[in-house]
């Protein structure tokens, strides 16, 4: 199955954040009765991504070589092509799909928040339910429902500047390289496709004016090594170690339920 | 609009002044981006501050709030001394070789004012600004535009005091960037391309608004920019159906259709219809000669099947007003406060937090007899009685609210900025006993009949009105009454059925003067007449949705809904052709003269008599509605037949264009001048800084129904105020500090943001800061509900003045003086 990506033209996001609210319209996340969010001497909110708050636009003020820009950045999952949250979560919460998207399941998550620490981009965001204590993530999945129903994602729908596209992932990229050259021919110079390459290829694309940095993106995110080293080592001793403890523990049983025995016999 | 929304794909040079389109028209960057992207537009943003907007513009200029006309006075200065203007459309399509009276004198030769003016009644006496006439009262011309009496060099004597370094001075743009803009948008003035200005309340919502309005529109006369695709003088409306509304006369000095209200001076209808088309009456020509039409059949609609057939259509049934001017928002406020009004209806309006000098509007308030709202949420303006720091023992107000519908809620018809009017069908269930505004007001409507059966004061204009919506009010029916339908048989002078006795009319040229037709406003006839809709189904006009249908590739789509007037969907058109009715371009065509089939044609509805060849008398006039069919470069106005600077009523500094300050026909009022509430003006000496306020994508208006929205109200919590670094800097302000907000009227407090964003000005060689404020809260919403944020005196509209323009009183909302400090 050929994979997807959205493709994000930053050169025309005009941060009315319509994406923003339009995911948390669909994908029935909380809002300002929940975050609690003020006002904290800028547009930006809510402060950081959330597993309520699958998507926001980053503002960046900026001053670069051409003068002033004000930066637009529509965080969120990057959807890898090698997924290390996939790789590290202990209970197949996060999957990855044939078509690339990396999925969540809300019901399997335990809140061991390995996927939060091993994100290249530390997207997934961890919360703690306050009546159970108990901490669940969460995070972006390019509306799988949607899309695997032949309808576009929340927030691509939504974009009255046209900035977001969705599709097959090759021509994502096709399109992306075309509007580089655009915008460089314009005389943005600096244009650039981020993430065509980055960790297996990323599922968001973005056509950026600015160096990453510039936007708040990791110039050159990397896989985390102990990821794989996490997956093909640490784990199945993990589970080693669990089948030790299960063993110690029914052998404790016999052996108290022997050692009452005894005294019943005493 | 002159033009439409989906047009602005076809401008080659977008100027957007005054107008935060990205975050208040977001879906306007839908066809920006297709103009930069597919013909290479060349977008250049002007605004107080650089906003979401101008993050997408190529040029980007920050102007000192209020200084608009010096601006575009600097452009036609350019324009003229370089000779960019479009000169074949300026000669024949604009009065520029209109001869003007040799009495006429402008600002340049009486220090800031023109000929006529009354210091006393602060008005003009517009005598010696008419045009010079021959015997027939033909107006005269110079084609060569010699004349030292036509409009084209009275405008250059007018614009030599606007040159770039004064202009510089006055707004703040450096003079190398204002040259450059100047010289990017004149582009625009070469045949074959086009540029669009889009403007809204950043132009209007100031004493000098209309004239603001006005000279970009000379601006466009000149570079040929109107009535072409991807040109026009092009007003984004600030609400989603304030284009429907004003249509539909919800304004003081107009009847639906834009007629004119009735003033005392017309008593009967003989007489109003005598001053509307005698010489320089509003309908002495053009196409306006048919008001007469207009108003009969608006007047048949109101009460004719309910009265025996009267001479006069029961024209004495409607109110006759003093002056309008004395009925619009400021004035009626000033009169709630001065207690001659005493009873007030509100629906969907909350001046408690959106009137200009909202403490004053506050407390005008508590000095009702009586209020109705009709709102879908609690605002400030519904209880105003218990907002914080008030007693409510101390309060007489009644207040009575009915709670109405949301847009959603209920079926009928939305006009966008571009005229277009479409259906729309209702989705939801309003909650509770909520009901919709129209049935809201035929409840009322049918009460007051019965009421007015037992008899009172006049009840004939109550008891005769044409009601007969049914108990629940069916909109169909509405519509059908607004768009006209026929009473007897229409026929054409050689006795031709146009539509028969009871037929729904599908075209404004159907009505009549007679009484034999009936019309609720005459712009919108043929809306809800049945029409093709391009898959061949008959529609009502405004139900059609065929987004396939697009002749020439404009973006026109005349089968989606239906634009006033006539369908048509850029007007004045004729001016896409040449005077000889060619294309000035052939790339792009747009409407043409036909010589084989003997008429216009093209990919719109022509705005011109279709059989009316260039060559014919008046085939060269291509502004149907004036009376010499002429664009008016010079045209009066209540300041003036041309635009001049004069500064905002509150300014940090003097004028340096003349010794004239401020507008000199404003209305000033003076009420409780002095006091703690009251008609107050600052100085710069107590208030140096300069205040603009403005929207938020975020929000809505008066914030009464965005702040209980959960997810908007994430995004944009609390109020603010933007500032500069070095005025952050100079007063010891940090980011996300709370801070205090002061004028003359009042004191807010804010969250700071500090911003590259907005820069200190050079302003004549003084240093000027500028600080924005959004004016959408108040003490109302989610936050304040569960007591989340203790920014309860937060309206921006605490420190407005209460100003308005000179000619139709809007506010001056968009500049005025504060001082800052940290909280």
């Amino acid at each position: 199955m050929a994979r997807l990506a959205m493709l994000i033209d930053e050169s025309q996001c005009t941060a009315c954040r319509g994406c923003q609210v339009a995911c948390k319209q669909w994908n029935d996340r909380e809002g300002w009765l929940y975050s609690r969010t003020r006002n904290r001497g800028t547009y930006e909110n809510p402060p950081d991504l959330s597993p309520q708050t699958w998507t926001r636009i980053r503002f960046t003020e900026y001053e670069g070589p051409d003068g002033f820009r004000w930066l637009f950045l529509k965080e969120g999952c990057m959807h890898c092509g090698d997924p290390a949250c996939v790789a590290v979560c202990p209970t197949g919460a996060l999957k990855q799909q044939p078509n690339g998207l990396v999925t969540f399941e809300e019901e399997l998550c335990n809140g061991c928040g390995y996927c939060s620490q091993f994100c290249p981009f530390h997207i997934p965001r961890l919360e703690t339910d306050p009546v159970t204590g108990k901490g669940k993530s969460s995070k972006c999945v390019f509306c799988q429902d949607r899309v695997t129903n032949g309808l576009l994602p929340a927030c691509v729908k939504t974009c009255p500047a046209k900035a977001l596209d969705f599709g097959d992932r090759d021509e994502m990229i096709a399109k992306g390289q075309e509007r580089v050259e655009a915008l460089k021919a314009q005389g943005f110079s600096r244009a650039n496709l981020y993430g065509v390459d980055q960790v297996g290829g990323l599922g968001r694309l973005y056509v950026l004016v600015e160096p990453p940095e510039a936007y708040g993106l990791p110039a050159n995110p990397q896989y985390p090594a102990l990821a794989n080293f996490w997956q093909k080592v640490l784990q199945p001793l993990g589970n080693v170690a669990f089948g030790a403890a299960i063993l110690g523990i029914i052998g404790a049983f016999f052996i108290t339920r022997r050692k009452i025995r005894m005294e019943e016999v005493r | 609009m002159t033009n439409h929304w989906v047009d602005l794909k076809n401008a080659d040079y977008i100027l957007i002044i005054g107008s935060n389109c990205a975050e208040n028209h977001p879906a306007s960057m839908t066809w920006i981006h297709k103009a930069q992207q597919e013909r290479g537009a060349k977008l250049i943003v002007v605004d107080p501050r650089f906003t979401r907007t101008a993050s997408q513009a190529d040029i980007y200029a920050q102007i000192r709030p209020g200084t608009d006309i010096a601006f575009f006075g600097g452009m036609i200065k350019y324009i003229l001394d370089n000779e960019l203007y479009h000169k074949d459309y300026v000669v024949h399509y604009t009065n520029a070789a209109t001869l003007i009276n040799p009495d006429y004198k402008g600002p340049d030769e009486l220090d800031g004012l023109f000929s006529g003016y009354d210091p006393e009644k602060r008005r003009y006496d517009r005598s010696t600004w008419s045009y010079q006439t021959d015997a027939d009262g033909k107006p005269l011309r110079d084609e060569t535009l010699q004349d030292p009496h036509c409009v084209f060099q009275i405008m250059k004597r007018h614009y030599a005091r606007y040159d770039l370094d004064t202009v510089s001075g006055v707004t703040g743009i450096p003079k190398d960037l204002l040259e450059k803009i100047y010289r990017t948008y004149a582009e625009s003035g070469q045949p074959g391309k086009a540029g669009t200005i889009l403007y809204a309340m950043g132009q209007t919502q100031h004493t000098v608004g209309s004239q603001n309005v006005r000279i970009l529109a000379m601006v466009q006369l000149l570079l040929g920019n109107i009535g072409i695709p991807g040109g026009g003088v092009n007003a984004l409306r600030g609400e989603s159906n304030v284009q429907g509304s004003t249509d539909m006369g919800v304004l003081a000095h107009v009847l639906p259709g834009y007629l004119p209200v009735p003033t005392v001076a017309d008593p009967d209808l003989r007489t109003y219809i005598g001053n509307k088309t005698k010489p320089g009456g509003a309908w002495s020509g053009g196409y306006w000669a048919n008001g007469p039409k207009f108003l009969i059949s608006l007047l048949k609609a109101w009460w004719g099947p309910s009265v025996v057939e009267r001479e006069d259509f029961a024209y004495d049934y409607l109110p006759k007003v003093d002056s309008a001017a004395n009925h619009y928002w400021i004035a009626l406020f000033e009169a709630i406060y001065a207690g001659t009004i005493k009873g007030l209806w509100i629906m969907g309006q909350n001046p408690a937090v959106g009137g200009p000098n909202a403490r004053f509007e506050r407390e005008a308030l508590k000095k009702l007899d009586w209020m109705v709202v009709q709102e879908i949420f609690d605002t400030e303006t519904t209880s105003f009685w218990r907002a914080p720091g008030e007693d409510p023992s101390q309060i007489q107000t009644e207040v009575f609210v009915l709670p109405a519908a949301d847009a959603m809620e209920k079926a009928g018809s939305i006009v966008t900025s571009g005229r277009l009017i479409q259906w729309r069908d209702k989705v939801a269930e309003a909650p509770g006993e909520a009901l919709p505004d129209h049935q809201i007001l035929n409840l009322i409507a049918l009460r007051l009949k019965q009421l007015y059966a037992e008899g009172g004061v006049f009840p004939d204009p109550i008891l005769y009105l044409n009601w007969d919506y049914g108990e629940e009010l069916d909109i169909e029916k509405v519509a059908r009454e607004i768009n006209g339908y026929a009473l007897k048989d229409v026929k054409d002078a050689q006795g031709n059925v146009l539509a028969k006795a009871g037929a729904t009319l599908s075209t404004f040229a159907h009505l009549q003067a007679d009484g034999s037709t009936a019309c609720g406003a005459w712009i919108y006839t043929g809306y809800f007449s049945l029409q093709p809709d391009g898959f061949g189904n008959m529609l009502p006009a405004a139900k059609r949705r065929n987004s396939v249908h697009d002749p020439g590739g404009w973006g026109n789509y005349p089968y989606w809904g239906w634009a006033w007037p006539a369908n048509r969907r850029i007007v004045y058109n004729r001016c896409s052709a040449d005077p000889d009715g060619k294309p000035w371009s052939e790339d792009r065509k747009y409407i043409w003269w036909d010589e084989a089939q003997k008429k216009w044609v093209g990919y719109d509805v022509p705005d011109f008599v279709v059989t009316r060849a260039p060559m014919d008398p008046g085939g060269r006039d291509p502004f149907i509605m004036r009376t010499d069919g002429k664009g008016g470069l010079f045209a009066a106005m209540n300041e003036g037949p041309l635009p001049e600077h004069y500064e905002p009523v509150e300014s940090p500094v003097q004028n340096v264009f003349s010794s004239q300050q401020i507008n000199p026909v404003v209305k000033v009022w003076k009420t409780d001048e002095g006091k703690d509430i009251g008609d107050n003006w600052g100085t710069p000496d107590q208030y140096p800084i300069i205040a603009t306020t403005y929207r938020l994508v975020e929000h809505w208006q008066a914030g009464g129904m965005s702040r209980w929205l959960d997810w908007l109200v994430e995004a944009q919590p609390e109020m603010f105020v933007e500032m500069s670094q070095e005025l952050a800097a100079e007063k010891g302000i940090k980011s996300g500090d709370k801070v205090k907000v002061r004028s003359a009227r009042g004191e807010i407090e804010a969250i700071a943001i500090v911003t590259a964003r907005i820069k200190p000005l050079q302003v004549n060689g003084k240093t000027l800061h500028t600080v924005g404020m959004p004016w959408h809260w108040g003490w109302k919403g989610l936050t304040y509900d569960v007591g989340a944020t203790d920014l309860v005196q937060s309206s921006a509209n605490f420190l407005t003045p209460h100003v308005g323009d000179g000619n139709t009183m809007i506010p001056e909302y968009k500049a005025f003086l504060v001082d800052v400090e940290k909280a």
